[in-house]
């Protein structure tokens, strides 16, 4: 075997999506030295996916929206869960993460006096998101990714090589975070083309590696959405926070199979789209919580009447909450009632002219008719939930982002956990990664001036090549491809969006067997770019991944945000309190509950003390935060 | 070896593995293009049958000879191909027709569409070129490409000179106005979509707004480039169309001079 | 619904490689990118293939079907007929890494070759004014996915090799008419560098990267004519050049 690739920097970056990237950059301009790592080409990362916008209280649509407003419609749309100091650090940096993207070549959709043009989204008190008409992950990525070339044109100009000071490493995968004497000293992985390993030595590592939506048979995320991060932290010795949030969304594609859990817009809904069942019924009136009675139609021609007269007219039960319609659909097709393929039907075509549609929904119709083939301006979708997001992820600290636990070790974005609480409010996720990939850069910077680099010992190399390896020794083993689907169908049944008990302890024993299984993976043909071999690893990640979700959920007794039971149907704020956190011995996920840190008192004033009784316990109350 | 039989490129022994009929599109324009080409040379070196009272080809507008008798067509030129001057056989269209037909050669649209069809380079998308080398519009002779705009200017004077024709094409053939012949119609579509070719084009586009960096700051000059930009979407059928048109105006003069066909008067 | 769908496959690497016929099952509503997958689940565990989000948006599957660049995720299977042979290729421009996967490393040192945007230097966070009107036209160069596709089937690196080293491609004359056109860059010069170093008058206009953009963005008509016209501005219109001298014009320099 030829001699190991080394490579040595400040900080590994593992993830090029919008944290990664902006962590990058965030410590190349405090002159460190920075290896981007990504499992896809630079560019492709999920974040290109996401549509309506980045939520920041700029006021340039409402000059009365502030960070305090923000803040509290963060807070209430996770549910009171959320890490106070997360939200608040979010709400207050987000617009300056925004202006700083248009300082770097983003342009952003403009409002009549020029500045950045803000939408409104569900849950977001006023228009809000910063927005490039329905691709503003796009803008955001390629911001990025252009600010790393521009900062690489000055390393050029100063050193005479553009890659001197940052480097992109593309299709690499990063299989273990390595460790000496208690701190990060490095990471190890393979590239994915040649299949040859690579050891990086870096004082500092930043995870920012997403989602974990793969785990679900139906998902909006991308085949890189597999829980890297979430492995990598808990093999670390990290800790993920709240595994057992995940948002879904009530209306994926689930046929054809082409585009299973691919989303559809929420703004079908909002333009007259109804949802029936296979009996031609609209079931929604039947799914009408009793809080929300006074502002739902409970009849078809008050909700129809809405479109034209808002003002006298109840909303339509289409318009409820996503968890609402996402729970309503999915009782639907338990009883029976679902479509041909497992969804129920979502049909604009009778209400609104063909022209209204491609005019109202142009991006709509065009996914259904190139990707689908289907003519929404003629016939129903069919939808159903999708795995869209995880709450959950690594416990960070929030003013550096360092995963506890692990000195070296930063987490950033959707990986990290803490700051969405039990549900995320639409337009948050792009700020969170500006915010806390910035500053888990500015974590890695201070860290790395006061640890100096911490040499990778061969035995911890050796150990982690032998890993890469296994699977190539084993003959007649099983396949990964045949073991995803099963956890896949595991995951989609038993930890979804309806939970309860005893199937969740049937997941648990079964993704145990599954993971008994994985140990004896083997993979065809050789190291070049082969799928069979990615997809060995990424199956380790998922499984632990799911062990965690479910064993957190199978730990929580009630119903809030992203995690339902239906044995515990009720909010109670006893589980308010506490967090769940998963830590990894090396052989399996253990659960603990831990306290949720307290308010201060100047973030507790900022709450209507009669919103605040419907979630906490009436001594939380009456303390009015801590001091 | 070179191109996609370059030895670090997927070994695949066919130029396009393309299944449709990707050769039709360069063949129909060379066709078309071709025909053009042998009609107006035929007619370029004729120095014939080019007027019929009022009517006057566009191949030999302006008149500079003495064909067209002093008054009835536009003559502020004068006449120095009057025979009387020039020794026989110079035609003029030789010297009238560099400007519309360098408009043609230079223009974005037309420029693609030989470069496909005559010099296949490609001949279509993903078709690979025989050519061993490629150095595009960077050096003689069409680096002369860049003169577009030039050719744009002139051809803007003879669609004036051509609308000016076509205000004429409203007099009988004793110089009455008020007139109208099947000849009147087929200047005016012909000079129409003169006008549309032109104002369609990206040099035009350019020169009305497209070289601004700030719209906002000029908003007499954003309309007419938005104006334009729709246009310009149907710059190839303008192209294609105009091109018949012009020849079809030529066509029918001729037939007109030499007798074939009467110029039908509605009144 | 399912059917048959006869696949003829490109395997190989940079020494080797040719075409391998294989059937497989293709249902209602299928693209080429579902039954690619297929393939690898139940008949070639280790054919590589690109993709990311399998929605367009993210322009990772770049291949060739049929001879024609394209997004397998954008390609439907019924758009072919019963008995039609899919034949699918890697990329043509760029050296083959395995199967269908392409080095495509090429366009990452074109992109760090353009020189960044210049932000004014006055202009605070926040502080920025632009119309929308004035965003426009490099907003529409933005929706590029970097597919890469109109890299692949420009004649002028596809078919020459050499011109490679001298010469950025379209999408990244884009990428050049984007900066050019920005309301805000300061950066002067990029029309002449278009010229002389990015090799902007290479390209005849054969609009290929155009018709092959899944995105559907005028890349020649919208971004590479304009360029060539702002280049004529500065280089090759002695007016103009003159003019500029003379009092500064807004659009030249």
């Amino acid at each position: 075997m030829s001699e190991l690739e080394r490579h040595s920097y400040d900080v590994v970056v593992i993830g090029a999506g919008g944290a990664g990237l902006r962590a990058a950059v965030e410590a190349r301009e405090a002159g460190l030295r920075v290896a981007i790592i990504c499992k896809s080409l630079f560019g492709k990362a999920h974040t290109v996916m996401a549509e309506g916008g980045a939520a920041a209280s700029m006021g340039n649509a409402n000059e009365k929206d502030n960070w305090m407003v923000h803040f509290r419609d963060t807070m209430r749309g996770g549910k009171f869960l959320s890490h106070y100091r997360m939200a608040e650090l979010h709400a207050k940096e987000a617009p300056d993460r925004i202006w700083e993207l248009e300082m770097w070549g983003a342009l952003f959709d403009r409002t009549k006096a020029g500045k950045i043009s803000q939408r409104n989204f569900g849950g977001h008190e006023y228009p809000r998101l910063a927005h490039v008409g329905d691709r503003t992950g796009l803008e955001l990525i390629r911001t990025m990714q252009q600010k790393i070339v521009a900062l690489q044109q000055k390393d050029g100009r100063d050193t005479g090589d553009m890659e001197s000071g940052i480097k992109v490493f593309a299709e690499l995968t990063i299989t273990d975070i390595l460790k000496e004497n208690g701190r990060v000293s490095g990471a190890y992985g393979y590239w994915r083309e040649s299949g040859e390993e690579v050891a990086f030595q870096a004082p500092a590592v930043v995870i920012a590696t997403g989602g974990v939506g793969k785990t679900f048979k139906v998902t909006s995320n991308s085949w890189e959405g597999t829980g890297d991060g979430h492995a990598l932290a808990l093999k670390a010795g990290a800790n993920l926070v709240d595994m057992e949030f995940l948002q879904f969304h009530p209306t994926g594609m689930v046929w054809p199979p082409s585009v299973r859990g691919i989303l559809v817009t929420e703004s079908v809904r909002g333009e007259g789209g109804v949802l029936t069942n296979s009996d031609g019924k609209r079931f929604m009136f039947n799914y009408i919580p009793e809080v929300f009675k006074d502002k739902y139609a409970d009849n078809e021609a008050e909700a129809d009447r809405w479109y034209e007269d808002q003002d006298n007219n109840r909303r339509p039960p289409e318009l409820l909450p996503r968890d609402e319609v996402a729970r309503a659909i999915n009782s639907e097709v338990k009883a029976g009632r679902g479509g041909e393929h497992g969804g129920i039907y979502l049909d604009v075509s009778k209400r609104l002219s063909a022209e209204v549609i491609k005019k109202k929904l142009p991006s709509m119709w065009h996914q259904f008719f190139e990707l689908a083939g289907v003519d929404i301006t003629k016939e129903a979708m069919e939808v159903g939930p999708t795995c869209h997001y995880i709450m959950g992820g690594v416990e960070v600290d929030p003013d550096t982002a360092a995963a506890v636990g692990v000195p070296g070790l930063f987490a950033a974005g959707e990986v990290a956990g803490g700051m969405h609480g039990s549900n995320r409010l639409g337009g948050n996720s792009l700020s969170d990664l500006l915010v806390f990939g910035r500053r888990a850069g500015i974590g890695a910077v201070e860290y790395v001036k006061n640890n100096p680099a911490n040499p990778v010992s061969d035995s911890a190399i050796a150990a982690a090549a032998s890993k890469i390896q296994a699977p190539f020794n084993r003959e007649g083993g099983e396949n990964s491809y045949a073991l995803h689907a099963e956890l896949q169908e595991i995951t989609q049944d038993l930890v979804g969006i309806i939970r309860t008990g005893s199937e969740l302890k049937e997941a648990i024993t079964k993704i145990a067997q599954i993971r008994q299984r994985s140990a004896n993976v083997a993979v065809a043909g050789g190291r070049k770019f082969n799928p069979g071999f990615h997809l060995a690893f990424d199956l380790d990640n998922m499984l632990l991944v799911a062990e965690s979700t479910a064993k957190s959920a199978i730990a929580r007794e009630e119903s809030r945000g992203g995690h339902t039971r239906d044995d515990f149907p009720v909010m109670s704020d006893k589980w308010r309190q506490v967090n769940h956190i998963s830590s990894f011995d090396g052989s399996q996920i253990s659960v603990r509950t831990q306290v949720l840190p307290n308010m201060p008192k100047e973030l507790f004033d900022l709450f209507d003390i009669h919103e605040l009784e419907k979630y906490m316990t009436s001594e939380e109350v009456s303390k009015g935060g801590s001091k | 070896m070179s191109g996609v039989f370059s030895p670090t490129r997927a070994k695949i022994d066919k130029r396009t593995l393309r299944t449709d009929k990707w050769w039709l599109q360069p063949a129909l324009t060379f066709g078309v293009l071709i025909s053009f080409v042998i009609y107006a040379t035929f007619r370029a070196f004729e120095n014939a049958n080019y007027f019929a009272e009022p009517l006057i080809s566009p191949f030999y507008s302006p008149c500079l000879s003495g064909a067209c008798e002093p008054g009835t067509v536009l003559a502020i030129f004068g006449q120095p191909f009057n025979n009387q001057y020039f020794g026989i056989g110079i035609s003029p269209a030789l010297f009238i027709l560099i400007f519309p037909l360098g408009f043609r050669m230079t223009c974005y649209y037309y420029r693609k569409s030989y470069y496909r069809a005559f010099w296949m380079s490609p001949p279509a998308c993903a078709v690979a070129e025989p050519h061993k080398k490629y150095t595009g519009e960077t050096r003689a002779p069409l680096i002369l490409q860049n003169s577009h705009r030039w050719f744009f200017y002139a051809g803007l004077v003879f669609n004036i000179i051509l609308t000016w024709d076509t205000i004429l094409a409203f007099r009988n053939a004793e110089k009455e106005w008020g007139h109208m012949s099947v000849g009147t119609l087929v200047f005016i579509f012909s000079t129409t979509m003169l006008w549309l070719y032109s104002l369609s084009c990206h040099t035009c586009r350019h020169t009305l707004g497209g070289r601004l960096k700030h719209f906002s700051k000029h908003p007499v000059r954003y309309k007419a480039w938005s104006l334009v930009s729709a246009l310009n979407h149907r710059h190839p059928t303008f192209a294609w169309i105009s091109l018949f048109g012009v020849a079809g105006a030529d066509i029918y003069v001729r037939a007109v001079a030499t007798g074939a066909i009467t110029n039908f008067y509605f009144f | 619904m399912t059917r048959n769908v006869k696949l003829r496959i490109w395997r190989g690497d940079s020494t080797d490689g040719g075409l391998q016929d294989v059937q497989v099952e293709a249902n209602t509503g299928e693209v080429v990118l579902d039954v690619i997958h297929r393939v690898q689940a139940t008949q070639m565990g280790d054919l590589a293939v690109r993709w990311n989000c399998k929605a367009g948006k993210c322009g990772s599957c770049s291949m060739e079907i049929n001879g024609k660049p394209r997004l397998a995720c954008m390609t439907q299977v019924a758009s072919f007929g019963d008995e039609e042979v899919i034949t699918v290729t890697p990329l043509r421009a760029f050296p083959v890494i395995k199967d269908l996967v392409t080095d495509v490393s090429f366009n990452y040192k074109k992109a760090m070759e353009i020189p960044a945007y210049e932000h004014p230097q006055n202009l605070g966070p926040g502080e920025a004014r632009m119309e929308q009107i004035d965003v426009e036209r490099s907003q529409e160069f933005r929706n590029c996915i970097e597919c890469f596709l109109c890299q692949d089937v420009c004649h002028v690196v596809r078919d020459h090799e050499e011109n490679k080293k001298s010469f950025a491609g379209p999408r990244f004359f884009i990428r050049i008419a984007e900066l050019d056109m920005h309301p805000l860059d300061t950066l002067k010069n990029r029309k002449r560098t278009a010229q002389e170093e990015h090799g902007l008058g290479m390209c005849n206009i054969t609009k290929c990267c155009t018709e092959i953009c899944p995105q559907h963005i005028r890349i020649t008509d919208n971004g590479i004519i304009p360029m060539k016209e702002r280049v004529v501005d500065t280089k090759y219109d002695p007016v103009r050049w003159l003019g500029s001298k003379i009092r500064k014009r807004e659009g030249i320099v």
